[in-house]
């Protein structure tokens, strides 16, 4: 998301890039050089994501030249920035600073989250503000040059590995809810920031809850204007559904579909009419759905986005839960068994990894997170279709008093 | 994947140049007018879409007169006609029948007289002048094999000499036929092959029936000892009718994503107008839900319409899983996309006035014709290797 417009060497080719990144290497040898050292000199030559801006990591150029750059590191077996260990670094916060951070604070954290020195989490969702996420409560009081915060998030993925995490604040709960909101970066090491793991129906805990106990948050470290949260959080939300909803180029029975059919061809013996007709249909519809994605990315790269990238995580979530519903039965007596109930930290989070059984319990995730699937259905209803928004209670009240 | 998903400018063009001679032309009170009146087809309309928009030879090649376009460019054209109901053999003539024709002609076993005969009507139709149609019934689907219901028949004196075939047996529900100038006619015996017969000839006989879709007539053709000249023979003509079959699905299914994009229009439309309980019903989310949905299939089907419409033409080896695919998909949005149209203008839907009715009936005859959803995705079976039990 270019939003100062810097396109400063627009001209460039993707043969240029390669030649850019050879030259890099040249002078920087991923072989000798330490690895944080390699990827520091990297964000400064401009090649980490090329459609940053000069002086951010970035030579302003269009995104679809970053595939040039990332073959030719590749190819030299230049160590990545492991973008895995930073999903929500990478694919939000990264956009959210570049729209709304000032440049001291670009400057500050882009380098180091790009690397992946710093990871990134989000301190969003509450136990009481899920779908109606404007209506948190985790207050901020501005005291001198800090905030004192306290407060409970909830989901807060890679929160135990996280140096810095997104936060969304009440600062005055004397406007109506989307008004009274600021967004700031909280430094997950600070006192009075605890992270204890959230069991999840998997068995295991790929999320957190975070308490904030009178957190101090330098004022320096808010980012947008006092009371502009709801704003920049929406960059950061629209830069989640992209994430979850696929955003690569993927072959033909990626996904949920792989472990499916893979089972279907290796036992016959499982095989049913009835099953085969689900199958079918399924692998059908997986198929569109990448076409569609497909389609999207192409739209994306000649500059024409449309609102079809809000459909991808509908179908996303609703082709996972379906068939990996159908693999549990597929499976038979082997769908009854589970692989490992026990409490564990998974590094990344990994929807197809595992069973069958646990591959239809995370599923049922897949049209929570990210915004639920209703509320999706709402956005496109509303913004998309144009359809008129439900009647609501606490339009034009003052957050304080909204009944709750 | 090369295959381009999106419009190009020229597809664009198309699309609008087209949009607006429907709009003016083929206004929906038009077309149900025309659906009780005793011509079905609407020949002034076809004049006015094959000279103002070049939309009967945008497969056929300039040489002969053609656009010279391609099915990307037929297919943009299809959701227009889907849009509209527009009662013109487009399908018929310039999808189904210009592509047995263009195939016949690629093929080298054809006769050389063949050749020149299938040149000379492609010739003829690039205009719009002449419409063709393939004499088979519409619900017939690629890979099912050679129509067995017309054969060879005996022949008569003279015939030898004149190069003539006598062609037999009855087909019934066949598309775009009746006003079709020629027929197509695939005819089992020896040779087995692909046959020109002029709709002017005697012993053939076409009765209109009444159709679920009133907007594309359908009719029984018999044919009794009726004269035809072969065009192709033997696999080549089996490969015709084929090939037909697929760009026929495939074009359908284009017309079946304009005909669901217009019905959610439509839809979401009158559902910003209607009030009831002091709101519009579009501020309701059970309303809301269920056309955000019909819109995410709408996207979804407009990706796999695109496909199927880039891999005919350029030929791509996975022609047969994208047309599957895409006629499969197409077919549930657009009766999905119709059903939702009469249900969510409640009693209005219901109406003989309203033309709610005219998609729905489009849109289940469409599911139906060229292969079910069900067929084509049995038909993936074999082409994705998801062997049946």
């Amino acid at each position: 998301m270019l939003d100062d417009g810097v396109l400063s060497e627009e001209t460039l080719t993707g043969d240029e890039i390669r030649e850019r990144v050879r030259a890099f290497l040249t002078a920087h040898d991923p072989r000798t050089m330490p690895r944080q050292d390699f990827l520091n000199a990297r964000w400064d030559a401009g090649l980490a994501w090329v459609h940053y801006p000069p002086g951010y990591g970035g030579l302003g150029v269009p995104r679809a030249l970053q595939a040039a750059a990332d073959e030719e590191f590749a190819r030299a077996g230049a160590p990545d920035n492991a973008p895995e260990r930073n999903p929500i670094g990478l694919g939000m916060a990264a956009p959210t600073i570049l729209a709304f951070g000032s440049g001291e604070q670009k400057s500050r954290w882009l380098r180091a989250l790009w690397t992946g020195e710093e990871i990134w989490c989000q301190l969003f969702s509450e136990p009481g503000a899920g779908s109606d996420l404007a209506g948190l409560a985790t207050r901020a009081v501005k005291d001198g040059d800090s905030w004192a915060v306290s407060g409970q998030k909830v989901w807060t993925s890679v929160a135990h590995h996280a140096k810095w995490g997104l936060l969304l604040a009440r600062t005055d709960p004397g406007v109506p809810k989307h008004q009274g909101l600021s967004y700031f970066a909280c430094d997950m090491t600070a006192p009075g920031v605890e992270v204890r793991p959230l069991r999840q129906l998997t068995g295991e805990a790929e999320f957190n809850e975070v308490f904030l106990t009178d957190a101090r948050i330098p004022d320096a470290d808010r980012i947008g204007q006092t009371g502009e949260g709801w704003r920049v959080a929406q960059t950061t939300l629209m830069n989640e559904r992209v994430a979850i909803g696929g955003a690569r180029a993927l072959p033909r029975e990626s996904g949920m579909i792989s472990p499916a059919v893979t089972l279907w061809r290796s036992r016959p013996e499982l095989r049913t009419p009835v099953l085969h007709d689900r199958l079918l249909r399924l692998w059908a519809d997986a198929e569109v759905a990448r076409l569609a994605g497909e389609r999207l990315r192409q739209q994306l790269a000649a500059g024409e986005p449309g609102p079809e990238g809000s459909a991808a995580k509908l179908v996303f979530a609703r082709l996972n839960q379906e068939i990996s519903a159908f693999e549990v039965e597929l499976a038979g007596a082997d769908g009854l068994r589970y692989d490992d109930w026990a409490m564990k930290r998974p590094e990344t989070s990994n929807l197809y990894g595992r069973g069958p059984g646990f591959r239809y319990l995370r599923a049922r995730g897949n049209s929570i997170e990210g915004g639920t699937s209703e509320i999706l259905r709402n956005i496109i209803a509303e913004r998309v279709l144009g359809l008129p928004a439900e009647p609501r209670a606490d339009k034009d009240v003052p957050w304080k008093d909204v009944p709750r | 994947m090369s295959a381009d998903l999106r419009y190009s400018d020229t597809e664009r063009a198309l699309a609008s140049a087209l949009a607006d001679l429907l709009a003016a032309q083929s206004g929906w009170k038009d077309v149900l007018a025309r659906t009780e009146a005793g011509e079905s087809y609407d020949a002034g309309l076809w004049r006015a879409v094959a000279s103002g928009v070049g939309c009967a030879g945008l497969l056929i090649p300039e040489p002969l007169g053609g656009a010279g376009a391609s099915y990307r460019e037929l297919a943009t054209a299809a959701e227009q006609f889907g849009a509209f109901v527009a009662p013109v053999p487009y399908l018929g003539s310039a999808a189904v029948a210009t592509t047995a024709l263009l195939s016949a002609a690629e093929s080298t076993v054809n006769t050389p007289a063949g050749s020149g005969a299938s040149a000379d009507l492609l010739r003829r139709m690039a205009g719009g002048g002449t419409t063709a149609a393939l004499a088979a019934e519409f619900a017939a689907s690629a890979g099912s094999g050679f129509p067995g219901s017309l054969r060879l028949a005996a022949l008569r004196p003279g015939d030898e000499s004149a190069g003539v075939a006598r062609l037999r047996g009855t087909v019934r529900s066949a598309a775009d036929a009746l006003p079709a100038d020629v027929l197509l006619v695939p005819a089992d015996g020896v040779p087995q092959g692909l046959y020109l017969v002029d709709g002017t000839a005697p012993g053939v006989h076409r009765v209109p029936v009444s159709s679920l879709d009133m907007t594309r007539q359908l009719c029984d053709i018999t044919l009794d000892d009726a004269p035809g000249r072969l065009i192709v023979s033997g696999e080549a003509a089996a490969r015709a009718v084929e090939d037909a079959l697929a760009a026929g699905a495939a074009i359908l299914a284009a017309e079946q994503l304009g005909l669901a994009q217009r019905c959610l229009d439509m839809t979401v439309g009158y559902v910003k107008e209607r009030r009831q309980f002091a709101r519009p019903v579009g501020s309701f989310q059970a309303i809301k839900h269920r056309l955000a949905d019909l819109w995410v299939s709408v996207t979804q089907a407009r990706a796999v319409s695109r496909y199927a419409a880039a891999c005919l033409a350029s030929g791509d080896e996975d022609t047969p899983v994208a047309v599957a695919l895409a006629k499969a998909y197409c077919s549930e949005v657009a009766t999905h996309a119709a059903e939702e149209c009469v249900q969510l203008h409640g009693g209005i839907g219901f109406t003989w006035e309203h033309p709610a009715h005219l998609y729905l009936k489009r849109a289940k005859a469409a599911s139906v014709a060229f292969g079910t959803a069900g067929a084509h995705r049995s038909a993936l079976a074999s082409l994705a290797s998801i062997a049946p039990p």
